[in-house]
């Protein structure tokens, strides 16, 4: 024990030796999507340090105070809070203990020991709804959103801009899940939604719904319609039906917060991660590749390029709490 | 022409999609009840059913191994249930309330140590899963006709069988089917087991047909839903049906309605549109169905007169 204890401080000259914890939101670490990505990021750190990472999964909302409490009493440092709903409780956890770094994905929590991660959804979305207008054959385009909260709002916001700039005649047609947390966990449900919008002659479907989603891309499938993943890369969980994916680097969040408190160089404070920084991006791998033509790639490197340079603007829904 | 078809033929496959496991599960219920058994655990067995269905398909590759490995474990929560307010007349409600909490519990925990996703099964594919038969944009698979035909089984059963006359005698009247030399525990183990099979195929259907394996509380409250059709049906196989189809046809439309802009009332809300079927559950309730009598002997444990 002694000696272990040694050897890790030695090491720990030039790397500090931390005890870093994760506690995900609702939908649950292999949601396959959102929560999913931060696991990989978590996953790449252990990888990478052979530092075990400590992780808690909340069944409901009211864990999520437990939870990042006793992780800052056990002296877990830094602790990454996933998902918007945790600000609340991780505000309270905060103040009781200045001396632990937390981060917090998907919303702001103004405090001197919080690094608050929130990405510009809007500008993926804008991207991955270029990608469905120009994919879709009927002009009917769909999306399904996990629940009914402003954050969701804004990809369907930027999906919405997407869509009319490569198809002004085109049609959206949106549903959101449930205006619970449940929403986020509800793949019949979505698979019912989908179903819903395909009847209505919509071609390709757009999921922001966390593990709600699973539901919709696997009636795409069942119905030989596009659909369009989100946060993690899904594309590889329907090769030939879907189109692409919302990319959200949520794991390069949690992993550069592990790293940097490693290095010493965690900073608080608020991040937003865009396109221009690498934070959002739609996905290109083996598993779409064949249908995504030249011409359609063309226009969405070309968008992603002026979004990037500044020269078209895509509107953001929590800047005014609506989509114009 | 064509159009009002079309959207007559898609509302009528989404109302059958999601009214499935409801029906399933309110003829199982209704077996119970009408037995004196009252089952809140409709919900657990059908979780654990969900879970596994989907587990076996995945394993073996086999969907019907998958039905086969729901209805076994429906039954064993069944019979636990059974055990518990039969033969050591337990109250039925605490039972069928441990019941639920341990398949939502034990789902989760076997599913994160058996495939280290989190209490997910892995995602089903091709054989794995009860496709549609005829119409693919319907989705109607062989349980969905099971559901539809468990609905006059279960009313010529009840109504017009030895069996049934003494089903429904002793959940008024126990004392009087015991006079008469029949062994009540032995007609009541009969009831829920038959509870069990039709949780089990409600189950089954939810992970291998409607969804393409299993995730944490994916019932998501329907067994709730098919205990509520039952009391709207005021125990009868038929009228409980019809509640199953009320609510199914609510979620279908709920589903339509979403962001459409009604002429003169312009976009609905999500909200309102969401709370549209416990609004008119409500409202039925209160005024239109009347008084719903339960069986008499429903949730009083059964003791032999020495």
């Amino acid at each position: 024990m002694l000696l272990a204890v040694s050897a890790l401080g030695a090491s720990a000259a030039a790397q500090t030796a931390i005890k870093p914890a994760v506690v995900y939101s609702t939908g649950g670490k292999f949601d396959k999507s959102f929560n999913e990505g931060v696991s990989q990021g978590a996953e790449k750190f252990k990888k990478e340090t052979s530092i075990a990472v400590a992780e808690f999964e909340p069944s409901n909302e009211t864990q999520f105070e437990q939870a990042q409490r006793r992780f800052a009493q056990r002296g877990q440092d830094p602790i990454v809070a996933v998902g918007f709903s945790q600000a609340v409780s991780l505000e309270k956890v905060a103040k009781e203990f200045l001396n632990t770094h937390f981060t917090l994905i998907d919303m702001v929590v103004p405090l001197p020991n919080v690094q608050s991660v929130v990405f510009k959804e809007h500008e993926g979305s804008f991207l991955v709804g270029v990608l469905a207008a120009l994919a879709s054959k009927t002009g009917k385009i769909g999306f399904v959103g996990g629940m009914d909260i402003p954050l969701v709002r804004r990809f369907q916001c930027g999906y919405e801009q997407g869509i009319k700039y490569a198809n002004p005649g085109a049609e959206l047609i949106a549903n959101m899940t449930g205006t619970t947390p449940a929403a986020w966990n509800d793949p019949g449900r979505g698979a019912e939604l989908a179903k819903g919008q395909f009847d209505r002659n919509v071609d390709v479907v757009y999921a922001a719904a966390g593990s709600t989603g699973i539901g919709v891309l696997q009636a795409a499938k069942d119905r030989g319609k596009y659909a369009i993943g989100v946060d993690s890369n899904q594309n590889h969980l329907h090769p030939g039906t879907m189109l692409t994916s919302m990319l959200k680097r949520v794991d390069l969040a949690a992993y550069q917060s592990f790293k940097s408190m490693q290095g010493a160089s965690w900073r608080a404070g608020v991040q937003v991660l865009g396109l221009k920084e690498g934070g959002v991006d739609w996905a290109l791998d083996q598993h779409n590749e064949k249908l995504i033509t030249a011409d359609m790639k063309a226009k969405v490197e070309a968008a992603k390029a002026d979004i990037i340079s500044g020269k078209l603007v895509v509107h953001d829904y929590m800047s005014n709490n609506a989509c114009k | 022409m064509d159009d009002a078809l079309s959207l007559v033929f898609v509302m009528l496959a989404a109302t059958l999609r999601v009214a499935t496991p409801l029906v399933l599960c309110a003829m199982a219920g209704l077996f119970s009840e009408r037995s004196g058994i009252i089952d809140v655990g409709l919900e657990g067995k059908m979780l654990m059913a969900a879970f596994f269905a989907a587990t076996t398909a995945a394993v073996t590759g086999s969907a019907w191994l998958g039905v086969g490995a729901a209805i076994v474990a429906a039954e064993v929560l069944a019979l636990l249930h059974g055990f518990a307010c039969i033969t050591h007349r337990g109250n039925q409600v605490v039972s069928g309330v441990a019941l639920n909490i341990l398949a939502a519990g034990l789902t989760v925990v076997l599913g994160a140590a058996w495939f280290a996703r989190g209490g997910q099964t892995p995602s089903l594919v091709g054989e794995q899963r009860l496709m549609p038969l005829f119409f693919s944009k319907a989705g109607d698979n062989i349980l969905v006709y099971v559901a539809l035909a468990s609905v006059p089984l279960t009313w010529w059963i009840v109504s017009r069988t030895r069996f049934g006359l003494r089903l429904r005698a002793v959940g008024e009247m126990p004392l009087a089917v015991e006079a008469a030399g029949i062994s009540v525990a032995w007609l009541r183990y009969r009831a829920v087991l038959l509870c069990g099979l039709l949780t089990g195929l409600a189950g089954a259907y939810i992970a291998i047909a409607q969804n393409a394996g299993f995730s944490r509380d994916m019932t998501a409250g329907q067994g709730f839903i098919a205990l509520a059709a039952i009391i709207f049906g005021k125990w009868r196989p038929v009228p409980a049906f019809g509640a199953c189809l009320v609510f199914g046809l609510l979620d279908a439309i709920a589903i339509r309605l979403q962001g459409v802009r009604l002429p003169g009332l312009g976009e609905v809300p999500v909200q309102l549109i969401q709370a549209l079927p416990y609004l008119l559950t409500i409202f039925l309730l209160a005024g239109f169905i009347g008084r719903a009598v339960a069986p008499k002997a429903a949730g009083i444990p059964y003791e032999k007169e020495r």
